[in-house]
């Protein structure tokens, strides 16, 4: 086990809402967790490129652009193909409810909307990487 | 299985050169052994470090500078640094953002580092993670530096060129007599030369420079005098400048037969750096945690001093110190 739980929260596609990405990125850092943080308009291949180069344990979407069925299948594929298995994916933002079977189908650990408690997520994701 | 790691990295694995770095990042002996196998690869590269207050413009810069070496030819290591909270133990690592115009190209790799507890501006493993990227091939490595104030000057040991970046606006007649800083540049330079001020500030830093250069003492480097230059991260305006004089104190370096004796300044540093840390951690590991946290209190008590209590500890282990 590392010392550190490592994460990315990019925001990908053209979606400029990125107060949730920033809210959960401080959250998980307030949690012990070392956060990279993207920033805005990110390609599913830069993102897997920075996690390939980040060494993360898991890997945070934020989309409230209605984009997420193109875009997250893209960072999973790109993950599997670049050899990033075990990386875990989570998404937040707005997500309708009737998606979220296809996105888990597809490889997503969790998915959280609006609302959501900080607490719920640092939780999640440090039971998913083996900690806590 | 670090030496199959170390291998990978050689070739030009990319996903074995980050494991490695994260390794290093968490100490311990399988770091150590691969560190020993990459160390003959490693005194091909130019490491440069960006350092200066928060919010001047180092990531922007490291942008650019990462852009202008690719133009002419070089890979480009870049290893990032931000502070880790000293109350949660957790770090937002932010300066990627601003490095987005870097993606995809296979002649840059950038890593993102938490201090971890280290107060000189790097991590305690920063130093280490350059050699990686040194060995894996990378002709230039860049290092950004936690915003700094005028103490946290690790940075000068690690690079062989040392770039200060101030922006105008932050006060700047006191900020440029930050003893400290001023005298690790190598290169000076003032970002945000497109917002006002910034002629005044370049004018501050000359003088500055100037005064310094007068009482320095026989251990400055006459020779070079660090240029004073003014860029705009942001559009790129006068990075081309900064690149010359990076080259030109390459070769300075070289010529001057500095860069030989920056190494072996380096070395030294290294090598007392390591001993205290394993002396310590074997001391600790003999006397026991609880020993050396007993005392503690006794101090915080005002029962002991240190003094006291680093006598009576070496005096538990029998040679008076440890091995
Ligand atoms: C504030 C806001 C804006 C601000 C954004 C400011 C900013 N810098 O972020 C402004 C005014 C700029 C804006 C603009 C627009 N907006 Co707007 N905006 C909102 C609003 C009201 C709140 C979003 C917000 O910040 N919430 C607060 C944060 C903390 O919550 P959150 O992002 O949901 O995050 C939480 C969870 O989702 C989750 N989470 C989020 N990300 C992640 C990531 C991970 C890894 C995890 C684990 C969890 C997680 O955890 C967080 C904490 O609980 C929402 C409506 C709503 N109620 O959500 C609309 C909304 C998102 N906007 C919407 C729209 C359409 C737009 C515009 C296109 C409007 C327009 N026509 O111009 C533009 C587009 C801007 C752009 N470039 O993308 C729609 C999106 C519709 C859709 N997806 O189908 C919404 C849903 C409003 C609506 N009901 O129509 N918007
Ligand atoms: N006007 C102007 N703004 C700039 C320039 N260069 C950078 N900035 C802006 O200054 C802010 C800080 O830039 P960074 O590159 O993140 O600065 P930094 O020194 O790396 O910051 P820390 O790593 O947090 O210490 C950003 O909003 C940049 O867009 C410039 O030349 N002109
Ligand atoms: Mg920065």
């Amino acid at each position: 086990m590392r010392e550190r739980l490592r994460v990315l929260i990019a925001k990908p596609g053209l979606d400029g809402h990125d107060r949730g990405a920033k809210v959960v990125a401080r959250a998980l850092r307030d949690a012990g967790m070392e956060v990279i943080y993207t920033g805005l308009r990110q390609t599913p291949e830069m993102i897997v490129e920075a996690a390939l180069q980040e060494d993360v344990d898991a890997v945070g979407l934020s989309i409230l652009s209605g984009a997420h069925m193109t875009l997250v299948p893209r960072v999973i594929q790109g993950l599997r193909e670049a050899g990033l298995d075990h990386v875990r994916v989570f998404v937040g933002g707005i997500i309708p409810d009737e998606d979220v079977p296809a996105l888990k189908e597809a490889g997503v650990e969790a998915v959280f909307g609006p609302g959501t408690s900080t607490q719920t997520i640092v939780e999640a994701v440090r039971r998913a990487c083996g900690e806590g | 299985m670090t030496v199959e790691l170390v291998l990978r990295i050689l070739e030009g694995d990319r996903r074995a050169l980050a494991r490695l770095i994260s390794l290093i990042e968490d100490d311990g002996p399988p770091a150590q052994a691969a560190l020993a196998t990459l160390y003959p690869h490693t005194g091909r590269a130019h490491v440069v470090g960006i350092t200066g207050a928060p919010g001047t413009g180092k990531s922007t810069l490291v942008n650019e500078l990462a852009k202008g070496f690719r133009q002419r030819g070089a890979t480009v290591g870049i290893v990032a640094v931000d502070p880790t909270s000293p109350f949660t133990g957790g770090a937002l690592l932010g300066d990627r953002v601003r490095m987005r115009d870097l993606a995809g190209d296979p002649g840059i790799f950038i890593r993102s580092m938490a201090t971890r507890g280290s107060l000189g501006g790097l991590a305690r493993a920063t130093g280490d993670v350059v050699k990686v990227l040194d060995a894996a091939g990378f002709a230039v490595v860049l290092v950004e530096t936690v915003g700094v104030g005028q103490a946290e000057v690790d940075i000068a040991r690690t690079a062989h060129t040392t770039i200060v970046v101030e922006a105008p606006g932050l006060g700047d007649d006191v900020q440029a007599l930050k003893a400290g800083l001023m005298e690790i540049a190598d290169i000076l330079v003032v970002n945000k030369a497109d917002r006002p001020g910034a002629a005044q500030t370049a004018r501050a830093l000359e003088v500055a420079l100037e005064l310094g250069r007068n009482s320095a003492g026989p251990g400055k480097d006459a020779a070079w005098r660090p240029p004073v230059l003014k860029t705009v991260a942001l559009d790129g305006s006068g990075v081309a400048e900064v690149l010359e004089a990076v080259a030109a104190h390459r070769a300075y370096l070289e010529s001057s037969g500095l860069w030989s004796r920056r190494e072996r300044e380096r070395a030294r540093a290294d090598l007392t750096g390591a001993l205290e840390r394993e002396l310590l951690a074997r001391f600790v590991a003999r006397v026991g945690e609880t020993a050396l946290e007993e005392w503690a209190d006794r101090i915080a008590r005002r029962e002991a001093d240190v003094y006291t209590a680093v006598r009576s500890l070496l005096m538990r282990t029998d040679s008076g110190g440890c091995g």
